[in-house]
């Protein structure tokens, strides 16, 4: 038996897919009143969302194309598109969601014409393939120790004053060297669930990914950057 | 049961170089009750592997804690000439 089809969840451009994880249950919007504003063309509603979402906005777009410039085209294209769309746009997603959803099509197709291809599956392979351990084999003991594999270069405590040395300019500078660094779905992970603080489910939604996915990226690029930080504090 | 684990904390049946591989499942809420009892089970016993538990803790507090970019002044009003010549009544 066949069931009901469900319509595409988002209005904004007819080339986003619907959500990879349907959103069934109506939620609290934290934009809604903002969204109603700019559907009034309320300039203080819309600068007021610039500000909140811009920074996040650039931060992943520059995932994709790595160049400054063309993230800010990118970004401004996608206050375009949310202005044109924003009459179209029902609340059936939160406004978040949608709006990430608009920079995100726009930076794959961006990223393919660049010869960078990000495809919509690249990032379930990337998932896919077998990773590097989290921590480097050498460091447990070998099979035959009466231990096996339980921690033979064991990590350090980073001591009381971790929390100013971790806060450190030079530390957040060291931070954002090592999420470079990452493959890109991993970057994209990272940086929406750890700096930017979303939810697993909003980021499998965006990103188009399972929740095991999403978990196994995220796990991979937090082991590197808590490797980076190790490497940085055992070295003083 | 291991003989030579008999006078040495149980650190049930993980091994730390599992355990590690572990730990973002474990933060997310996302292991089968019983695998996070085997995890909990090893924590009480492990000392290094509750350091490097916090180890990510705190690496996710710091990525957390990166400093925000602020709007540039061009972009904005880039946007906010396009937002004022956006009509009141479409089509």
């Amino acid at each position: 038996m066949l069931s009901p089809r469900t319509p595409p969840a988002v209005t904004a451009g007819s080339e986003l897919p619907p959500l990879a994880v349907p959103i069934t249950s109506p939620r609290p919007d934290e934009d809604a009143e903002l969204v109603d504003g700019l559907k009034c063309r309320d300039e203080a509603a819309f600068v007021t969302l610039l500000e909140r979402y811009q920074g996040q906005l650039l931060r992943l777009a520059l995932v994709y194309c790595r160049t400054k410039d063309i993230a800010e085209e990118i970004v401004q294209d996608t206050w375009l598109a949310v202005i044109q769309g924003i009459d179209r746009f029902e609340g059936r997603a939160t406004f978040k969601t949608w709006l990430f959803q608009i920079l995100v099509n726009r930076a794959r197709t961006r990223a393919v014409k660049e010869g960078r291809s990000l495809s919509f599956s690249s990032i379930t392979d990337e998932a896919e393939m077998p990773g590097e351990p989290a921590v480097p084999p050498e460091r447990f003991r070998a099979a035959d120790d009466p231990w096996p594999n339980h921690w033979a270069l064991p990590p350090h405590s980073w001591g009381e004053s971790s929390d100013a040395r971790l806060l450190a300019a030079e530390t957040m500078d060291l931070v954002n060297r090592a999420i470079a660094q990452l493959p890109p779905a991993q970057q994209q992970v990272i940086t929406l669930r750890d700096i930017e603080g979303w939810t697993s489910e909003v980021v499998c939604n965006v990103l188009e990914i399972s929740e095991t996915n999403q978990r196994v990226l995220l796990h991979r690029a937090r082991s590197r950057v808590r490797a980076a930080l190790e490497a940085h504090f055992d070295e003083r | 049961m291991k003989g030579d684990l008999m006078t040495t904390p149980d650190l049930g049946d993980l091994t730390c170089k599992e355990v590690v591989e572990l730990v973002t499942d474990y933060l997310e809420g996302a292991l089968p009750v019983e695998m996070r009892q085997r995890f909990d089970q090893h924590l009480t016993g492990c000392d290094p592997c509750i350091v490097y538990l916090d180890q990510m803790r705190q690496t996710i507090a710091t990525l957390g804690r990166l400093p925000e970019e602020s709007v540039p002044q061009n972009v904005l009003d880039t946007l906010l000439e396009h937002f004022r010549r956006w009509p009141r009544e479409r089509g």
